[in-house]
């Protein structure tokens, strides 16, 4: 292992009780990194953060600090130090007596906690309010007293769990260029957890997307912004559009009916993909001879520094552009995109799969419901692969007329239609492909018709 | 409107008068010397004199029985208070339902009539085989003090930084000086109420006393009074003993309440 590795966790797993948030994650951190655990609410970013800390112990798996295991050490004998999300400030101490609280518990002598609580609470700012009460000072200024708390006794890492997610937009950005500036002259790892792209886009040396308990993508701001390896961070981060499309073949994608060249190799010929164009790579143009294809604006709004257009392409798609210069709502579009600019991912899934038993008279089990299909050629107690195309799933409003609900948890716009994840109350996903518009969170019903369910043997291993 | 104003502030006056009258009894014929209550006799302050000097008959029992409730009220209190700090902050750290039926159960001891815990106390005691005295009325009364603390540090737990504990460990703090750095000073206002509340309920109660005081001859003021009382008429010294009980308890309720709003003032 090399040495600069100051963090190293390998093969994480926890569950709690049937719940699985975290599944195999192993990543490392340099001496130095500003490393940002990436995701949206309840995707295990703070849950991992709590393991380094000490809070909670993985099912599986382990973390080094310098190479040594420290899964048996207790919190209190990790040389870590964690800013809290809600400052966690101890109310009945001051400011002084809260930065100074690590230290005085390592009996350091009196001269010297006071040197170096007046030199981090000048690191943070916080030089003249040594002796305010707590609860006296503003969000901002609570978040760098906890901050100094943390940093007093020189942790080998800190850990930061949301420390700006409770204030406000103004001192959020004024903190986050603070932040950034105490990394670069403390020289202290820092492992930040947040669910903020913009946040962890401005201030990491490196990021870690997360996602339902796994680790999407890992790499600099600018490769997980350029190269989002799956339709997930494409859309959790900045705005895109993502589209299916075919791999001609190396260096030729086709997508939105048009076919383009671009930079990516290796994907085979005539493959299934999807594709990611941010909104500000799509370019207006004069000129017949670069046009690619026609729109037509369908929408048009002013957002500050540039303007969000939506127009629709003559082949049938919806696509988001950003672009300095409006263009009339109605009036008819020339547009390019670059080749560098078009990003191409393997597709995660082609059609739904899962695993199944037939019952007999054409009845089969799988998402821990009866579906009818037709089962000729299978016998009662048959384990089946049930396959079924993403748009051949129906959604439906009133749940208790279906075979199986579920909710609704990921929603992507692929330029004509939706493309949604669903968790059925088995906790199984089923991925749908449908015009109709749905929310996150909607409680929806599942039906399937008997002539989309295909049924194969499933696979089975020659001993 | 200016009838129904003189009706309201009669009614508080009614409501006032009724709910002082008998202490206000109690503390006028304590001023004078008539042996049955009710009799004015002339201003005296005899029955303080005899009360303080010991000049009265059965004075060294009903010494004994002050001191008995006092000393069973400050040491039940003192258990009470830490195992109801304890058992709170075990319970506020349990997850959904098992935290619902524990608070469930918590609750249970307060809403029984002193009688029933007092007699089923007894119960138990007869059948463990405990021999019935001070040990027995000491746990009686933390038995029945413990719930109360509980409901008293609880609501101080849920204003806490759930972090707060953790916070402490991360900073190099062991569980127990966490506990004794952090969370107690924090609960602090929780546990105080909590104690004085457990120590009253300890002063004034008879049932549970009465039922778990065994025969050795323990009487706590409550239980003195009750038996001096059948015995034939109230000693006439006990009225100066309660407004002096009252004084005591007007001045320690005024000084926490004078305290309680500088504090919020602050």
């Amino acid at each position: 292992m090399a040495k600069n590795y100051i963090i190293d966790i390998q093969h994480l797993s926890k569950s709690f009780g049937d719940t699985r948030v975290l599944q195999d994650i192993s990543f490392y951190v340099r001496k130095g990194e500003f490393v940002t655990l990436l995701g949206p609410s309840g995707c295990g970013k703070t849950t991992l953060l709590r393991m380094i800390a000490g809070f909670e112990n993985p099912d599986e798996g382990t973390i080094l600090l310098d190479g040594k295991d420290i899964l048996e050490l207790p919190p209190y004998r990790r040389p870590l130090n964690t800013v809290f999300q809600k400052y966690a400030l101890f109310p009945h101490l001051d400011v002084y007596d809260n930065v100074a609280f690590g230290l005085k518990l390592q009996k350091v002598p009196e001269e010297e906690i006071d040197k170096r609580v007046e030199k981090v609470l000048k690191l943070v700012s916080m030089s003249d309010y040594e002796d305010r009460n707590v609860d006296s000072l503003s969000g901002g200024q609570q978040q760098r007293v906890a901050i100094a708390r943390a940093l007093i006794n020189q942790p080998r890492v800190l850990l930061l769990d949301e420390p700006l997610a409770a204030l406000d937009l103004k001192m959020r950005k004024d903190m986050q260029i603070e932040l950034k500036e105490m990394h670069r002259k403390l020289g202290i790892t820092f492992i930040y957890v947040t669910h903020d792209q913009e946040e962890a886009l401005t201030l990491s040396d490196t990021i870690v997307v997360m996602n339902e308990g796994r680790i999407q993508q890992i790499g600099t701001p600018i490769d997980i912004y350029n190269e989002p390896v799956n339709a997930f961070v494409a859309d959790f981060i900045g705005e895109s559009n993502i589209l299916g499309g075919r791999m001609i073949r190396d260096r030729r994608v086709s997508f939105i009916g048009h076919e383009f060249d671009c930079v990516d190799e290796g994907f085979g010929e005539d493959v299934p993909v999807d594709v990611v164009v941010r909104p500000e790579d799509i370019y207006f143009t004069t000129e017949p001879a670069k046009c690619q294809f026609k729109a037509k604006v369908n929408s048009c709004v002013f957002k500050g520094v540039h303007y969000e257009m939506w127009v629709d392409t003559d082949s049938g798609f919806e696509l988001m552009i950003q672009d300095y210069d409006p263009y009339p709502v109605g009036s008819e579009v020339m547009l390019y995109i670059d080749p560098d600019d078009i990003q191409v991912m393997h597709k995660e899934r082609l059609r739904n799969s899962f695993e199944g038993v037939v019952l007999g008279d054409g009845r089969v089990e799988f998402l821990d419901a009866e579906f009818e299909a037709d089962t000729t050629g299978f016998a009662e107690g048959d384990e089946v692969e049930v396959s079924v195309e993403f748009d051949k799933v129906d959604l439906l409003d009133h749940e208790e007329e279906a075979e199986v609900s579920g909710n609704v948890a990921f929603i992507l716009y692929k330029g004509n239609h939706y493309h949604l994840t669903v968790k059925t109350d088995s906790g199984q996903n089923i991925w749908v492909d449908t015009n109709d518009i749905w929310d996150k969170g909607d409680l929806v019903g599942i039906k399937i018709l008997a002539k989309d369910i295909k049924l194969s043997k499933k696979a089975v291993a020659d001993e | 409107m200016k009838a129904r104003k003189v009706f309201a502030k009669a009614y508080l006056w009614l409501v006032l008068l009724v709910l002082y009258a008998p202490i206000a009894f109690i503390f006028i014929f304590s001023f004078t010397e008539a042996k049955s209550l009710g009799n004015w006799t002339g201003f005296s302050l005899q029955l303080y004199k005899n009360l303080f000097t010991g000049s009265m008959q059965n004075s060294s029992a009903l010494l004994s029985a002050v001191y008995n409730t006092l000393l069973i009220a400050l040491i039940a209190s003192v258990i009470a208070t830490a195992l109801g700090t304890i058992a709170a902050i075990g319970i506020y750290y349990l997850r959904g339902r098992k935290r619902q039926v524990m608070s469930f159960l918590n609750n249970i001891p307060m809403i029984n009539p002193d009688i029933i815990t007092g007699v089923s106390l007894f119960l138990l005691f007869v059948f463990l085989g405990v021999s019935q005295g001070y040990t027995t009325v000491v746990l009686a009364h933390v038995t029945f003090c413990t719930p109360y603390v509980v409901l008293n540090v609880m609501p101080k737990l849920h204003q806490l930084n759930p972090n707060i504990y953790e916070a402490a460990l991360d900073l190099g703090a062991t569980p127990a000086q966490a506990l004794r750095k952090v969370l107690v000073p924090a609960l602090r206002p929780g546990m105080i109420s909590g104690f004085i509340l457990s120590f009253t309920m300890s002063l004034d109660d008879f049932a549970v006393t009465f039922f778990t005081r065994g025969t050795i001859g323990l009487d706590t003021l409550s239980t003195f009074i009750y038996t001096d009382a059948r015995k034939g008429g109230l000693t006439p010294e006990l009225r100066p003993l309660m407004s002096i009980i009252f004084l005591i308890i007007l001045v320690v309720l005024l000084v926490i309440n004078i305290r309680q709003s500088k504090q919020s003032n602050k």
